[in-house]
């Protein structure tokens, strides 16, 4: 029998965990090193990016989009033409280029910042607007609040708020693929803040378990609404959360689209070989608010965001093509107000369905058939707006 | 026509159903090698493998969002919580996920599937082992909950529900689980989930009962018949969609309804019946609508009999009810 101090002996030698805080942290950074393929200039070795030029280029029009759509949206909400927005300043890298990686046949998972991976796989613009909108041409009829679409053909799973639910849904899903024999590879994203909730555990636990063929994507940007990081958790990566799953982890620089995209694919090619699931952390950084629905002002210092403004993954991928000469002149320029353009164009033609959805809607896809309840408050409800049209504009009381 | 107990029923419908679809997969904790605590899985993983029975780690939210992601992509899971008590860790799954994915994807996407679950009390489980909690998964719409009181409708209910396009709460009456035996059917027959079944047919007052209750309202019907009262009894078999046609009607001609169940009183679905009841047979009832039901507390250990509403606490209402 091993003595207590012998055990605390053996933890100091070995730096286990508890021995040495500074030496722990240092341990995990050594195991799980940030890759990075570009270097903050721009530059990296061609051997290394892995990327046809056309396909950086393509990337770079989506990153823009996302972007520039971003700003637009949020000044919708703030012109109060839309209820709520939450996107991904500044984490576009992570969100596309993971994306990018996978197979069209691959099934994603989205946490709900990933509207450009959605548009990615094919949800045309005006279609997202409408969502936002919740108007008659929501494909989700008004169900939903802004930012929570879904895109069946494109294989993007629908997007609930709760945190962390839909890590194991990717989980099943690829279970069921493995099944049947597909070579289909689930894709799911989610926060630093997700990694706390017990969904994302027994998702990364039963994954490792059966060799599920899972990319578990973390974006950890820093923070979860106000919380930073180490107070999320005391780990010093969220990679090697992996370890206690007896998966893969690796720890990607999330800014660095060459980087994110190239060990998803890596991660995706193990999988599908049946190596088992990969947690991917891609390290980046909130530069705005959660959503419009706060202002960081509120508990985040300004100077904490100034170095990682700097850090942006659309201006280093800018950097990188000006370097090979695949954006020139006033060619960036350019592109930014194409983006514009396609989404002042979307926003119109989004405007041009009804402000609201049938009433009857309303009852849509509770279940397949709907049941006695739902046709009877359906009747009840067309009864009270034929009695007085102030039911349905909502009319406050006089 | 074998005669069976409910998990044989419950088995064979697996079985059966497995058989004849290859999407159809049973998960859950200790399904597949060891055939489910109560066995209602037994000799599955035999025949289909350990990747159609999976042993899940234990982990009730992980096993029904895991189960969802199979259903999505196409598979028909029927995900085992191995007692009804410890549903409340998947809870987020089944309310915030599995009820609203149909309604908020815009119907884009569906995952049905079946939420097998033993439920109820009488088997000196205390606290953890005794609850009854259909009245959280009725009160979310985009669920149906279904609750067999025999191995004929457990096996008719389980084939239709596994068939149902939407996700279905199945709770299995863990009290009778063997004691209830009856003749099934071999090979593929199915009861359609919405259909109440009138088992005792009489004129003075409706007993409206399902899964274990069922049985104490049968006992007490009986009783009351050495007493002169013609008591008409409802099993009620699927909770959601609810059979209120049939209530009603048998409520309209006796005038009198006793609505029993074992979850505690407040709230529980009894209370929703009595509403509905009043509202659709107000000018046919001769007297209020009474509910014979567990009490508000949690579930007892040692007083779990005085807990249950027993064939004598029925026998009670129903007098008092007649009588008034």
């Amino acid at each position: 029998m091993r003595r207590v101090r012998d055990i605390e002996e053996a933890r100091k030698k070995k730096s286990l965990a508890g021995a040495d805080p500074a030496a722990e942290a240092a341990r995990y950074e050594r195991e799980f090193p940030l890759l990075q393929v570009m270097r903050d200039d721009g530059t990296a070795e061609p051997g290394d990016v892995a990327m046809a030029d056309d396909e950086i280029l393509r990337l770079y029009r989506w990153m823009v989009l996302g972007r520039e759509l971003d700003e637009r949206m949020i000044m919708l909400q703030r012109q109060g033409r839309i209820g709520f927005y939450v996107g991904a300043i500044g984490e576009e890298a992570a969100v596309l280029g993971a994306t990018a990686a996978m197979q069209e046949r691959d099934w994603i998972f989205p946490s709900y910042r990933e509207h450009a991976a959605a548009l990615m796989r094919g949800m045309p613009l005006p279609t997202f607007i409408c969502d936002l909108l919740g108007n008659a041409g929501d494909r989700m009829l008004g169900h939903q609040m802004p930012c929570h679409e879904t895109w069946r053909q494109g294989r993007y799973a629908s997007i609930s708020s709760p945190i962390a639910t839909q890590i194991p849904h990717a989980v099943g899903a690829a279970w069921a693929a493995r099944l049947r024999g597909d070579d289909m590879v689930a894709l799911t994203y989610f926060g630093e803040g997700a990694t706390s909730a017990a969904d994302f555990h027994t998702a990364l636990n039963f994954a490792g378990v059966r060799k599920v063929p899972v990319v578990f994507l973390c974006r950890n940007n820093g923070w979860a609404i106000s919380v930073p990081l180490e107070k999320q958790t005391a780990s010093r990566t969220i990679a090697q959360k992996a370890v206690a799953y007896g998966i893969r982890g690796e720890r990607v620089d999330g800014n660095d689209l060459f980087a994110v995209r190239n060990a998803t694919r890596r991660a995706r090619e193990r999988a599908a070989a049946g190596q088992g699931p990969t947690l991917l952390e891609c390290v980046t950084y909130r530069v705005e608010g959660h959503s419009t629905s706060d202002d960081p002002r509120a508990y985040r210092p300004p100077e904490l965001v100034e170095p990682w403004r700097k850090k942006d993954p659309i201006l280093r991928l800018e950097k990188y093509l000006g370097w090979r000469g695949l954006l020139q002149g006033d060619d960036s320029q350019r592109m930014h107000a194409e983006a514009r353009e396609e989404i002042g164009r979307a926003i119109e033609e989004a405007g041009r369905y009804e402000a609201k959805p049938p009433l009857e809607t309303l009852f849509y896809g509770v279940y397949a058939e709907p049941l006695w309840q739902q046709r009877e408050q359906l009747a009840e409800l067309r009864a009270a707006a034929a009695s007085d049209p102030g039911v349905v504009a909502g009319r406050p009381p006089a | 026509m074998p005669t069976l107990n409910i998990i044989q029923a419950v088995n064979d419908a697996l079985r059966l159903e497995m058989r004849r679809d290859s999407s159809v997969v049973v998960l859950g904790e200790d399904v597949g090698k060891f055939g489910g605590v109560f066995r209602a899985t037994q000799g599955l993983q035999e025949e289909f493998g350990a990747d159609r029975v999976i042993d899940t780690p234990l982990a009730e939210s992980g096993i029904v969002g895991t189960a969802l992601g199979m259903a999505l992509y196409g598979l028909r899971p029927v995900p085992e919580i191995q007692f009804a008590d410890f549903i409340y860790p998947a809870m987020d799954q089944i309310v915030n996920e599995v009820a609203k994915y149909r309604y908020r994807s815009g119907g884009q996407y569906a995952c049905p599937m079946v939420i097998r679950s033993p439920y109820g009390g009488g088997i000196k489980g205390g606290h953890y082992h005794s609850q009854s909690p259909e009245a959280h998964f009725i009160h979310t719409a985009g669920l149906k909950v279904v609750v067999p009181s025999n191995p004929y409708d457990a096996k008719g209910l389980l084939l239709s529900a596994i068939r149902d396009p939407d996700p279905v709460l199945f709770f299995e009456p863990k009290r009778v689980y063997r004691a209830a035996k009856g003749e099934v059917p071999e090979g593929d027959y199915a009861i359609s989930i919405g259909k109440a079944n009138v088992t005792r047919v009489g004129k003075d007052v409706t007993v409206v009962a399902w899964g274990a209750m069922w049985h104490e309202a049968d006992e007490a019907a009986r009783r009351a018949a050495d007493e002169g009262i013609d008591a008409e009894v409802i099993d009620l078999r699927s909770l959601q969609p609810l059979d209120l046609d049939t209530i009603a009607e048998s409520v309209r001609k006796t005038g009198r309804a006793v609505v029993v169940h074992e979850a505690p009183r407040t709230c529980g679905f009894g209370a929703e019946i009595s509403a509905l009841l009043q509202e659709r047979c107000f000018l046919s009832l001769e007297a209020p609508i009474t509910r014979v039901t567990g009490f508000d507390t949690p579930f007892p250990y040692t007083l779990e009999n005085e807990y249950l509403p027993r064939a004598p606490r029925i026998l009670k209402a129903v007098r008092e009810v007649v009588a008034f």
